[in-house]
């Protein structure tokens, strides 16, 4: 199996050597001319040609576990031949689409997601009576509440009406009220139900440049701001500027989130890897990143763009200033676009460390806008506000020409704008309540509450990993993940091959159906081959730590018992 | 200077190419004119809401509710919103997987789902299965991802009509494919003739293009015509011939003007034809809480349906919406909204009839002003707007504005529409982008502007359209060959 891998990563380099100098859109499968008499080609049918070389992707490798194409619900396979003769079929589906691969909502979440029918149906089907889901950063859908304040301002936003009645003031804070009086006068009309700028309503824009400025101690300015539906659509963007052909390559560390190995693949891109060391606590070096770089280059990759993600993850770890320099320097000086996934600022977890955002460390440099291009992502899914389901989020691009930014504005018009509720979030959580306010105190305690316990959690659960046989784990200084490094027995290995799976992906299956704890397998975002881990969030509930601990250790004692060699 | 990857010349040219006229330059040079203290009325996107219309009461409780729900534990709550809003909060709150915060399934919220499906139930009269159906961010990001599947390279073409949206447009050269074109037809009130289909599918098979795909909009946009039910099983049928997908995009579904032709939903003309095309036809439909009496363009919400897609197919489509997560809770939440309104005997229910109706009939009498108004214009025709929200007049321009046009290095439309925003304020978008045939020019204006504004705006249209013909024409000699 680790040879499997390995001839996998092999692949990856491989296939980036012999890449074709042309990108895959150009060359053109030459149709015949047809009569319309004739019978067509239909769109999706079996008849269109199909592209085996597309099935090794530099993904597969971070992937392994997929044996299948496919891993979601299992349809009948009878129902396959039903559609034989209709014309959308796999063969002629998009290739870019086939080969993307999103472990976060993999094959162990759908079995999961039956287990759980499972236990509706019969609470003593499985040895757990419910399924704890640590595979994705999904705050409140494990009971984490969402900040008062913030919602009481949404809510008045969302219904105006009721502003001016004074039973409103029975049932909102007098600051909640202000503040959507506020944002309210910001947005053209008042009408939170219209589309706004496709940047995203300029007012807000201008209450987030100031809170980024807050953050950083140097300016910003609105008009550099995008906001966008959560994070992922503006990744999605920047890779879609960015990336012209299979020729074009993009650093992503391993471990890596796999949005932005899927991302590359939709858009037809390269993922360069570059390997983040465990042994020093999941370190940037660069001269790692110099060495992948350089063998992208003799590989015919034209490498566009640097993702960091600070504070890490799947890999929790925080940078350091100093190395955050570095890393400047480099893109400085190789051209590349750095592409700062800072959707984590607000997760940091131990004392001796700090979040510093790359614009900042840049500007302290003495770089500015004509030196770097940089562009930095947040979101309001994570940090404490966790509100996953607004998807609000933004990006602050600098360093470009006006005639980009032209560009980007062009393509961001054409989704016309991200929702109102998600902007007016985004607004919130880089302007929360100040000192003095009237929610400041229930929003602080909120706030601290629910970071001091995430910080226990971390630490519990970072603990108890330490303690199992063959498991180290690296502290969380950031993020909501812990990302513990398995040594699996080779029967074990051995076990996973015959099963025609990863060994981690084995791992966390049989995980699963002992537990009912859903992580995801190590291979679903790249790892030194050879390596096995898995990724589990920090989030359930304090109450549940205890209970997920002895579970962890006692299904870990008997796997071990059942395959130490 | 070394060249950096996101200089202009590096960029990716599927994204220079593309083109988004709704938000292009007329709109940019209406909103510097706003900033110069000019008032400007914006008819170039359909968003209601921006031009006053308010929105409807029951859905805006409700979802306040979602967004605080610590109000319903509340004993004042009541005081402020009615008992079936909170009823329908905690109703569709419990439906979710931790409120209004938590990523749902990447698909949507199951509940929402199912009701959706019932609603496409109640409308067509045949079953629909929640699991085809998936809601997203506004119907754009639905055809973004459908595309997306159906797109391989620039060998795919799609069927569009011209004049189409051109999110259309966009979208494919986002995606690299080919636009193949068909023309609706003016004269016969945009009515969509299978002949034209016919040649322009021989065309681009001549050009080796590989037709995969058919988009309809019903009723159009910007052409505003709804298409009769006989006309829909000719696009079916050919699609079928032809092995297409058909794309429905249906998000002007409420918005009706006229009862002669009431909207009908291709999947009920397509399951009304029975075996074996109702088993075969590849179908995806598309709707929004944007348009419609809901107008709720800023929620993003929307869905679309799948019909005789494969499974296979559906999970490749499920695995790429699983990359965005999920689409906006609250969106999802207006779209469970719309498709289960206040019902008779609900306490909400006669004021969302109420308010939903003047909706209607306000946009039904603004239809009727502005066409008139258009034909009353010198060398300007327009068709009456049977649906949607649009008026496409077309606009004969004299050849000396034409010149005049070129000399300024402008597309003859773009010209005049640029002159029109000067001179009134009126913010439209040109036909060019839009797609129109040759030499033959139009522009299109929503019909939002507010009822009693709409009179003088056409006035306004009539005195400078008026004043521009005088400056422009010889000898009172239309433009067009």
């Amino acid at each position: 199996m680790r040879r499997f891998v390995a001839d996998k990563t092999r692949n990856l380099v491989r296939r980036a050597s012999t890449c074709s100098p042309t990108c895959p859109v150009s060359p053109r499968p030459h149709h015949p001319p047809s009569l319309l008499s004739q019978p067509t080609s239909p769109p999706f049918s079996s008849s269109s040609p199909s592209h085996p070389s597309s099935i090794t992707s530099p993904l597969r490798f971070l992937t392994a576990a997929a044996l299948h194409p496919l891993s979601f619900p299992a349809s009948p396979n009878s129902m396959a031949s039903n559609y034989s003769t209709t014309p959308v079929t796999l063969q002629s589906v998009n290739p870019k689409v086939l080969k993307c691969e999103y472990a976060v909502r993999g094959e162990i979440v759908t079995l999961a997601q039956k287990l759980e029918q499972d236990l509706k149906q019969n609470p003593d089907s499985h040895p757990f009576d419910e399924i704890i889901y640590c595979n994705i950063g999904n705050p409140q859908s494990l009971g984490q509440q969402p900040i008062t304040f913030f919602r009481e301002v949404l809510a008045l936003c969302d219904h105006p009406a009721i502003l001016d009645r004074s039973e409103t003031q029975g049932l909102f804070s007098a600051d909640a009220i202000e503040r959507a009086f506020q944002i309210l006068d910001q947005i053209p009309g008042r009408a939170t139900g219209a589309y706004s700028h496709s940047q995203g309503i300029k007012g807000l824009r201008e209450t987030i440049a100031a809170g980024i400025a807050e953050r950083d101690g140097f300016p910003a300015d609105p008009n550099d701001i995008f906001l966008t539906d959560g994070a992922s659509p503006a990744v999605h963007m920047m890779m879609q500027l960015l990336i012209r052909s299979e020729k074009d390559g993009i650093l992503c560390p391993i471990p890596q989130y796999p949005l932005y190995s899927a991302s590359i693949a939709l858009h037809g891109g390269t993922l360069v890897p570059y390997y983040l060391d465990e042994a020093t606590g999941w370190g940037l070096e660069i001269s790692e990143l110099k060495k992948q770089l350089e063998t992208a280059k003799s590989n015919g990759v034209c490498v566009r763009a640097l993702v960091v993600i600070n504070p890490g993850n799947p890999t929790g770890q925080v940078l350091a200033e100093d190395n955050q320099c570095e890393i400047v320097e480099f893109c400085k000086n190789e051209g590349l676009v750095l592409l700062a996934d800072e959707v984590y600022q607000e997760n940091i977890y131990v004392p001796d460390k700090q979040f510093h955002s790359f614009k900042k460390v840049s500007r302290s440099m003495g770089y500015g806008e004509k030196n770097i291009s940089l562009v930095s992502f947040q979101s309001v899914s994570k940090g404490y506000y966790g509100e996953c389901g607004k998807r609000g989020g933004y990006m602050e691009v600098t360093g470009f020409s006006p005639e980009i930014r032209e560009q980007i504005y062009k393509v961001a018009s054409v989704n016309l704008c991200s929702n109102i509720s998600g902007q007016i979030l985004a607004s919130l959580v880089m302007n929360p309540p100040k000192v003095g306010d009237e929610s400041y105190e229930s929003y602080t305690g909120e706030k601290d509450g629910i970071l001091s316990s995430l910080a226990k959690r971390a630490k519990t659960l970072e603990d108890a990993l330490n303690s199992l046989e063959g498991v180290t784990c690296n502290r969380a200084e950031g993020a909501m993940y812990l990302f513990p490094r398995i040594d699996l027995p080779h029967k074990a290995i051995k076990a996973a091959e015959a099963a025609k799976t990863a060994p981690d992906a084995f791992y966390a299956r049989r995980l699963l159906d002992a537990t009912g704890v859903v992580v995801v397998p190590g291979s679903g975002f790249g790892q030194v081959p050879g390596t096995w881990h898995f990724r589990c969030t920090i989030l359930p509930q304090e109450d549940k730590i205890p209970a997920i601990v002895s579970r962890l250790t006692e299904f870990h004692k008997k796997f071990m018992d059942e395959f130490r060699d | 200077m070394s060249s950096k990857p996101l200089d202009y010349e590096n960029l990716n040219k599927n994204v220079k190419e593309c083109q988004y006229a709704v938000r292009g330059e007329l709109y940019l040079r209406a909103s510097e004119l706003q900033k110069e203290g000019k008032k400007i009325i914006f008819t170039n996107v359909g968003n209601p809401h921006a031009l006053g219309q308010k929105p409807l009461t029951f859905p805006r409780q409700v979802i306040a509710l979602c967004q605080a729900p610590f109000l319903l534990d509340d004993p004042n709550v009541g005081l402020v919103f009615p008992a079936d809003a909170i009823a329908r909060a905690k109703h569709l709150l419990s439906m979710t997987s931790g409120g209004l915060g938590a990523y749902s399934d990447s698909r949507g919220i199951p509940g929402v789902r199912k009701e959706v499906a019932e609603f496409i139930e109640r409308r067509d009269g045949y079953p629909s299965d929640p699991e085809l159906i998936f809601l997203t961010d506004g119907a754009s990001k639905g055809v973004m991802q459908i595309l997306n599947a159906i797109i391989r390279g620039e060998g795919d073409g799609v069927l569009v009509p011209v004049p189409q949206y051109p999110l259309y447009s966009a979208t494919i050269s986002l995606l690299g494919g080919t636009l193949v074109p068909y023309y609706l037809e003016e004269t016969a009130n945009w009515g969509l003739d299978v002949n034209n289909l016919r040649q322009s599918v021989a065309q681009a098979r001549y050009k080796g293009i590989t037709v995969r795909a058919m988009v309809i909009i019903n009723p159009g946009n910007p052409t505003g015509q709804c298409l009769s039910e006989a006309n829909l099983k000719d696009v079916i049928k050919f699609c079928y011939q032809e092995s297409l997908v058909l794309l429905g995009d249906e998000v002007y579904q409420q918005n009706i003007y006229q009862d002669e032709r009431p909207f009908i939903s291709a999947r009920k003309v397509l399951m009304d034809m029975g075996p074996p095309i109702n088993k075969e036809l590849q179908l995806v439909s598309f709707h929004t809480v944007s348009k419609g009496y809901w107008g709720e363009c800023g929620q993003r919400g929307g869905y679309f349906e799948m019909t005789n897609i494969p499974p296979k197919s559906v999970e490749e489509i499920y695995k790429v919406a699983s990359i965005a997560l999920s689409p906006n809770v609250p969106g999802q939440i207006f779209m469970g909204l719309m498709v289960n309104p206040p019902k008779p005997g609900d306490i909400s229910y006669e004021r969302y009839v109420r308010e939903s109706k003047a909706v209607l009939e306000s946009l039904r009498k603004r239809a009727h002003i502005m066409t008139d108004g258009f034909n009353s214009c010198r060398n300007v025709v327009c068709n009456f707007t049977e649906g949607a929200m649009y008026s496409f007049p077309q606009i004969r321009l004299p050849p000396k504005a034409i010149e005049a046009a070129k000399k300024a290095g402008k597309v003859p439309d773009v010209f005049y529409c640029l002159k029109l925003l000067e001179a009134t304020g009126i913010s439209t978008v040109p036909g060019s982008g839009f797609g129109q045939k040759e030499g033959v020019f139009h522009l299109r204006t929503t019909i939002l502007p507010a009822e009693e504004d709409m009179p003088a705006i056409m006035a306004s249209f009539k005195k400078f359209n008026d004043e521009f013909m005088e400056q422009y024409e010889d000898h009172k000699g239309y433009s067009r060959m």
